[in-house]
């Protein structure tokens, strides 16, 4: 019975598969840093994140992935669930001892539960492309803040770029502190120490708005609002659509 | 200066929002160099109040129509607010929407202003200063006046992305009655034309590698549905040759609002029928995603859709010589028909059987709804149930189970609508 503890980070959790493949270990839990509570078990063991080891794992891994399911492992870990270390643990375990894909094997419940968690996370980056909202800026920045419910941030990135290629912008996760900014050729992580947006609602200081946002908000919000059919009223199925916690973001909210 | 055009903007969403497509997909454009690009899913942006998606920014160029047809809100004897937008004004507002991800494209539709040419001729101007001015590669899609000339609609095609041409009126002998300045042929000749030119565009693509595309993303139209008597054997099977001999790629139907109610051609109504548009949509994806035909949907004994329980249940309740279903062995079509499997979960047994038999806990926990697929399989351990039943008596059986069940969720305006079924005019997916 081992308890492991690692540093919460995906190439941390590769390197625990690592270190239980090596001392054939049978975990019995695995457990992020922060969460580790109980000092009381003997023989909890914590493991060091080795980016060499994890890469060795990660190899061993998409070699025996399909490619449409290259990312299942890190978009389901992002779901940051209860236990889902154990479960992409069982799951590498299987997939590297079997000689065929078990991906596709949804009367596992542990595959099946992988594959709805990968899901659920990919639903929200779905939702960063639907419902991110930019304010332009006075010295010309597209600006877009962002909570997403997982770290999904860097999945969309590429879909900014291609699209809003002429135009400088940035999208910043507020809860994670954390974003990208793309200068007109690339897009890179930034970390913001000063701020001249509220940190609760994204909304920019008024003073740096370039002159004609306030218009186009307005604007859009009558659109919004112009477009829609009173006599087919169904709050419930546009809450369903677009779920609260992102109203905060859309100015035909406000 | 703003305040002109927002009160533009107002008069004219408002007179757009009774077209209901809004559907941005079916076409993927790259960005080269400017601003936007077309991806293949389309995404939505926003819903609405009443729940509808808004993927593009829908506009109407102007809503001072010389014509005068009964079911429009914005026939000529109508007392309303009347405005035109330049085509620098929805130049600027979409480009601008654009670039704060408000949007995904512009849906450009309009009255007609003066005569069809010089409407169509304008609304050309803006995909064209559009395209060629901002650079702009985001999704166009253009209504063609019917009665436009034909160079004009073939320009139109060149920078839209989908062009479609509304026929509103079912049948021929109703839209004389009700739409008398405009006939048949009007409208069906842009449409063969949009056929034509993809045609054409598509076999001189065997040739030459880089000719100009026309309309990538095919063409759609829109049927009211309601305000004139057609059964929906009629609407379907008249959708279904659009979908195969004019290649449409989407029909939109429209529960007739009753926008004209002192127009006596009209039928007199309390509400539009929404249930009825429902099961419609849901005929629909059963057309095209399902291996359906419209014949198979609604027979000549049964012309009208039943409004009790989706098609999809309809169909397996009039062809239970057809069930039970093995789920372990049928092939993928055959499971596609069975109640309660949608096309997802339809998916994930022919991949999943591989390694094991599935049971009928497989199948819940794969999201299979068992409440209805139960009586229409087979698995494992699960018997057929199919054979116990009178038709009649499983329909009752099914529909007052799900009642209770909503019931029970405490939910009265779910009692009109099935749980699963999305009224926003343009399901996304249906499990069924
Ligand atoms: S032509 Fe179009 S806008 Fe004009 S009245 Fe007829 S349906 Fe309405």
């Amino acid at each position: 019975m081992a308890y492991i503890v690692y540093d919460g980070s995906f190439e941390g959790f590769l390197s625990v598969v690592f270190h239980c493949y090596q001392y054939k270990i049978t975990p019995s839990d695995i457990c992020k840093d922060a969460n580790f509570q109980d000092i009381l078990f003997a023989d909890k063991e914590t493991v060091a994140t080795d980016e060499q080891r994890a890469a060795r794992v990660w190899k061993a891994v998409q070699k025996k992935l399909h490619k449409r399911n290259k990312q299942l492992l890190f978009k389901a870990f992002l779901s940051e669930e209860t236990d889902i270390e154990l479960m992409l643990y069982r799951f590498i375990r299987r997939l590297l001892d079997s000689n065929f894909s078990i991906e596709t094997d949804y009367g596992d419940t542990n595959v099946l539960q992988l594959k709805k968690l990968e899901r659920k996370v990919m639903q929200e980056a779905a939702r960063m492309l639907q419902f991110v909202r930019f304010q332009e800026t006075k010295d010309g920045i597209f600006f877009a803040p962002i909570e997403p419910a997982y770290d999904v941030l860097p999945f969309v990135i590429r879909h900014f770029k291609n699209r809003f290629a002429d135009q400088q912008w940035l999208i910043y996760d507020l809860k994670r502190d954390y974003g990208f900014f793309y200068d007109l050729k690339k897009a890179e992580e930034v970390v913001l120490s000063e701020k001249s947006f509220s940190t609760t609602d994204g909304k920019v200081d008024s003073n740096f708005l370039e002159e004609d946002e306030v218009a186009y908000q307005t604007l859009w919000k009558d659109y919004f609002n112009s477009i829609n059919i009173k006599a087919r009223k169904n709050l419930k199925l546009q809450r369903q659509h677009m779920p609260r916690r992102y109203w905060k973001f859309l100015p035909e909210k406000q | 200066m703003q305040e002109k055009v927002q009160q533009k903007l107002k008069i004219l969403a408002d007179a757009a929002k009774f077209d209901v497509s809004c559907a941005s997909s079916g076409n993927s454009r790259k960005n080269k160099g400017g601003i936007g690009n077309a991806v293949a899913a389309g995404i939505c942006h926003s819903f609405t109040d009443d729940g509808r998606c808004i993927s593009l920014f829908k506009i109407l160029m102007t809503n001072n129509c010389i014509y005068d047809c009964a079911y429009c809100i914005n026939r000529r004897t109508n007392d309303r607010p009347r405005a035109t937008f330049t085509v620098q004004e929805i130049v600027d507002l979409t480009i601008n929407f654009y670039r704060r991800n408000y949007i995904e494209g512009l849906f450009l539709s309009s009255g007609v202003i003066k005569n069809p040419d010089y409407t169509m001729e304008r609304m050309m101007l803006v995909a064209k200063k559009l395209r060629l001015e901002e650079r702009y590669f985001g999704y166009i899609h253009m209504k063609a006046i019917p009665g436009a000339n034909q160079d004009l609609i073939q320009q139109a095609g060149k920078y839209a992305d989908r062009l479609s041409v509304n026929i509103e009126i079912p049948t021929e002998f109703q839209l004389k009655k009700l739409a008398p300045e405009k006939n048949y042929q009007s409208v069906l000749q842009p449409m063969n034309q949009i056929k034509e030119g993809i045609q054409i565009y598509k076999e001189e693509r065997k040739k030459y590698r880089r000719i100009p595309k026309f309309t990538p993303a095919g063409q759609s139209t829109q049927l009211i549905v309601g305000a004139t008597p057609e059964s929906d054997r009629q609407i379907l099977q008249l959708s279904s040759s659009f979908y195969n001999q004019q290649q449409l790629k989407r029909v939109y139907y429209s529960g007739y609002l009753p926008v004209n109610e002192y127009d006596k051609r009209l039928p007199a109504m309390q509400s539009p029928p929404l249930v009825r548009e429902n099961r419609l949509y849901q005929s629909d994806w059963l057309m095209r995603f399902y291996q359906f035909s419209a014949d198979e949907i609604l027979t000549e004994e049964h012309p009208f859709l039943d409004l009790d329980v989706d098609p999809k249940l309809a169909y397996a309740l009039r062809n239970l010589h057809m069930f039970p279903v093995d789920i372990n062995r049928a092939d993928y079509p055959l499971i596609l028909r069975v109640p309660g499997i949608g096309v997802q979960s339809a998916k994930m047994i022919v991949d999943a059987r591989r390694f094991r038999r599935l049971t009928s806990y497989h199948l819940k926990k794969i999201g299979v709804v068992m409440k209805r697929a139960q009586y229409f399989i087979t698995c494992n351990e699960l018997a057929g149930r199919v054979l116990d039943w009178e038709p009649s008596r499983l329909k009752s059986h099914i529909v007052a189970e799900s009642q209770m069940k909503k019931r029970k969720a405490g939910d009265t305006q779910l009692m009109l609508f099935p749980p699963q079924a999305r009224i926003t005019g343009q399901p996304k997916q249906l499990y069924f």
